[in-house]
C-alpha cells in the first residue's frame, strides 16, 4: 500500500505521522496542504489503495517553474527528517463501501512504520453542537489510551478540550455515552481501530460548516502548533503560514468580462 | 437547518456523505454485498491467438512497448479516425464488466458492438508490441481523455476561438517533452485517465496524458483533430492518416440532431 517514491526506502521510526480525515469543509486536508507548502517538505512516497477516488494534477505546492510539473496523485507522505515528522495528504474521498478496509488498511500501515504519534486533524459539522459546545472554544481533541501514556495530561493542561460524549439514546436519562463526529467521515473509525490496536493516536477537530473554510484550517493549524510547535511564533502573534499555489481559483474560473 | 422562511433545509457537505457515521453490517448484507463486488468484476477477454500467447509466455503477461488509450467519445473517435482507420489493427480482446449503471442485469459474454460503451484492445498487425497488457518494464504509456471545457479552471476568461485546446501531464519517469502545455494547477483530473497515471507513477512507468478540453458534448470532428500534435511522438510506430475524407469523419462523429423538437 506505501511504495516509496526514490530507491532508497525511507524508515519513519520515531515519527510523528499528521493526516487528515475527509471531513466537512475538508479542514484537516487544508491545513495539511499548509503544513507541507511551509515546511517545504518533500515527497517520500505514495498510499497507492483502490479505497480512494483516483486523481491525478500538477505539483500543488510548486514555488519555481521546474517543479511545477511533477507528477501528484491522491494520497501521498511527505517527510521532513530534521523535524521527524511525516504527513499523509488525502486529496480525494474514500469510496463509500471501503471505508472499514480503508481504516484498517490505515492503522496497519502506522503500526508497520512505527510512528510514535499520530495526529488526525479533522472537522464536525457545527451545527449538530448543543447548547453547551455553541459556547467557548469551537476546537476539540480525542486521544487514544495509549496515547494518554505518552503525553500524559499535557494536552489538559494546555486547556485543551476533550471532545464530550453524546447518549445513546437522546432523552433517555441513563443511557450510555457513546463517541459521535457527525461530519467527520473516517474520524471515528481511525479512532476506535486504534485504540483497538493500541496505536498512540489523537484527533484535533474543530466545528465549522461548508463554505470559505481556509480560515477553519488556519484556526485549527493555529492551535495544533501551540502543541506541536511545528512552526515559529513569537509570543501574543500567529505563525506565518504558506499559502500553496493550488489554493488559486477555489470558487472557479475567472468571470467574462461581457458580463458586465 | 431552519431557513429565514421557516422551512427546514438538510445541510450537506461536498465532503462527507450523511450516513457515514456507523456503518455496521448485518450479515445477510455482507452476503449481498460479496455478492455484488464478485458481479462488479472486471475480467479481460482475448482472442484466442492472444490467449494462447498469453498461456505460452508462462507468467500471463504479454510483450508490450507501448500502450495507448483513449478515454472519452472524443478521445477514442480520434484514434479510431486517424490510427485504427489504417487497416493494420487487429482487435484482439474486449474488457467485460458490469455494474449498477449497466443496461441489463448480467455482463455480456460477446463483444460489444460498435456505438455501444465499451473498452477494446487493438494490436498493431506488423507490430505486435504496440498495445498492451501492463507489464512494468520497457513499457511506456500514452492516454488520450477529452473533458468539457466547463471544467477547466484558468484565471482569466477563456474566448471560444481558444477552444479546444490540449494540456498534458507525465509521470516522472517520463522523459522528453510533452508537445502541448502541461497542466495548470489548480486543474486535476480523475477517473481512468487518473487512475492509469497514477499507476504509472507509483510503478515509475513512463506515461503520458493528452487532455482535451473541449466545448462540444458529443464527438466532433474538429476536437478529435486536436489530438493529433500527441502522436507524432509514435508516428515511427503508428501510421496516422494525414487527411480524412469528410465520409470516413461523420462516421465517427455524430451529428446532433433535434431528437424532441418542441414544435413538431
Amino acid at each position: 500500500m506505501f511504495v516509496a517514491a526514490e530507491c532508497t526506502p525511507t524508515s519513519f521510526k520515531g515519527f510523528t505521522l499528521i493526516m487528515p480525515a475527509i471531513s466537512v469543509g475538508n479542514v484537516g486536508q487544508l491545513a495539511v496542504d499548509l503544513i507541507v507548502s511551509t515546511l517545504n517538505m518533500c515527497r517520500v512516497g505514495y498510499i497507492h489503495t483502490d479505497c480512494l477516488i483516483p486523481m491525478a494534477g500538477n505539483n500543488p505546492y510548486a514555488t519555481f517553474a521546474e517543479n511545477a510539473n511533477d507528477l501528484s496523485t491522491n494520497a501521498e507522505v511527505y517527510s521532513s527528517p530534521e523535524l521527524r515528522l511525516a504527513v499523509l495528504q488525502i486529496r480525494t474521498p474514500i469510496i463509500q463501501t471501503k471505508s472499514k478496509k480503508f481504516c484498517k488498511l490505515m492503522v496497519s500501515w502506522i503500526k508497520a512504520s512505527g510512528f510514535s504519534r499520530t495526529v488526525v486533524l479533522s472537522s464536525s459539522h457545527a451545527y449538530q453542537r448543543d447548547d453547551q459546545q455553541l459556547l467557548g472554544s469551537p476546537l476539540r481533541y480525542l486521544q487514544t489510551p495509549s496515547m494518554q501514556k505518552v503525553t500524559g495530561d499535557r494536552l489538559k493542561e494546555m486547556d485543551w478540550k476533550e471532545m464530550e460524549t453524546v447518549s445513546t439514546f437522546p432523552g433517555v436519562t441513563d443511557s450510555e455515552q457513546r463517541l459521535y463526529i457527525p461530519g467527520g467521515g473516517a474520524t471515528k473509525g481511525l479512532f476506535t481501530d486504534s485504540c483497538a490496536e493500541d496505536i498512540p493516536l489523537v484527533v484535533v477537530l474543530i466545528f465549522c460548516s461548508e463554505g470559505d473554510n481556509i480560515p477553519d484550517a488556519f484556526t485549527l493549524l493555529n492551535h495544533l502548533n501551540t502543541w506541536l510547535h511545528l512552526v515559529d511564533a513569537p509570543a501574543q502573534t500567529q505563525p506565518k503560514w504558506r499559502i500553496p499555489a493550488s489554493w488559486r481559483l477555489l470558487f472557479g474560473s475567472g468571470i467574462p468580462p461581457a458580463l458586465f | 437547518m431552519a431557513t429565514f422562511f421557516g422551512e427546514v433545509l438538510s445541510v450537506y457537505s461536498r465532503a462527507v456523505e450523511e450516513d457515514d457515521d456507523d456503518l455496521d453490517d448485518e450479515n445477510e448484507d455482507e452476503r449481498i454485498h460479496r455478492e455484488i463486488e464478485e458481479k462488479r468484476e472486471v475480467h479481460i477477454v482475448w482472442c484466442p491467438e492472444v490467449a494462447q500467447s498469453l498461456e505460452d509466455s508462462g507468467s500471463n503477461k504479454l510483450q508490450c512497448s507501448d500502450l495507448i488509450i483513449a478515454v472519452g467519445t472524443n478521445a477514442a473517435g480520434f484514434l479510431s479516425a486517424y490510427v485504427l482507420n489504417t487497416e493494420s489493427w487487429d482487435a484482439v480482446g474486449h474488457v467485460s464488466l458490469w455494474n449498477e449503471r449497466s443496461r441489463g442485469s448480467s455482463r455480456q459474454s460477446i463483444a460489444p458492438l460498435p456505438g455501444e460503451p465499451a473498452c477494446l484492445f487493438y494490436r498493431h498487425r506488423d507490430n505486435p508490441a504496440v498495445f498492451g497488457c501492463l507489464q512494468k518494464r520497457g513499457l511506456s504509456v500514452m492516454v488520450l481523455s477529452d473533458s468539457p471545457v466547463a471544467e477547466y479552471k484558468t484565471p482569466d476568461y477563456l474566448y471560444g476561438s481558444a477552444v479546444p485546446f490540449l494540456r498534458s501531464l507525465k509521470s516522472s519517469a517520463s522523459k522528453g517533452q510533452a508537445l502541448c502545455p502541461a497542466l495548470e494547477q489548480p486543474n486535476i483530473l480523475t477517473g481512468l485517465p487518473a487512475a492509469v497515471l497514477s499507476h504509472c507513477q507509483v510503478h515509475q512507468i513512463p506515461a503520458v496524458l493528452y487532455q482535451c478540453y473541449t466545448d462540444v458534448i458529443s464527438p466532433d470532428s474538429i476536437t478529435m483533430e486536436t489530438f493529433k500534435p500527441a502522436l507524432l511522438c509514435l508516428s515511427k510506430l503508428v501510421k496516422l492518416e494525414p487527411c480524412l475524407s469528410a465520409d470516413v469523419l461523420r462516421k465517427f462523429a455524430i451529428i446532433t440532431e433535434a431528437q424532441s423538437n418542441l414544435y413538431t
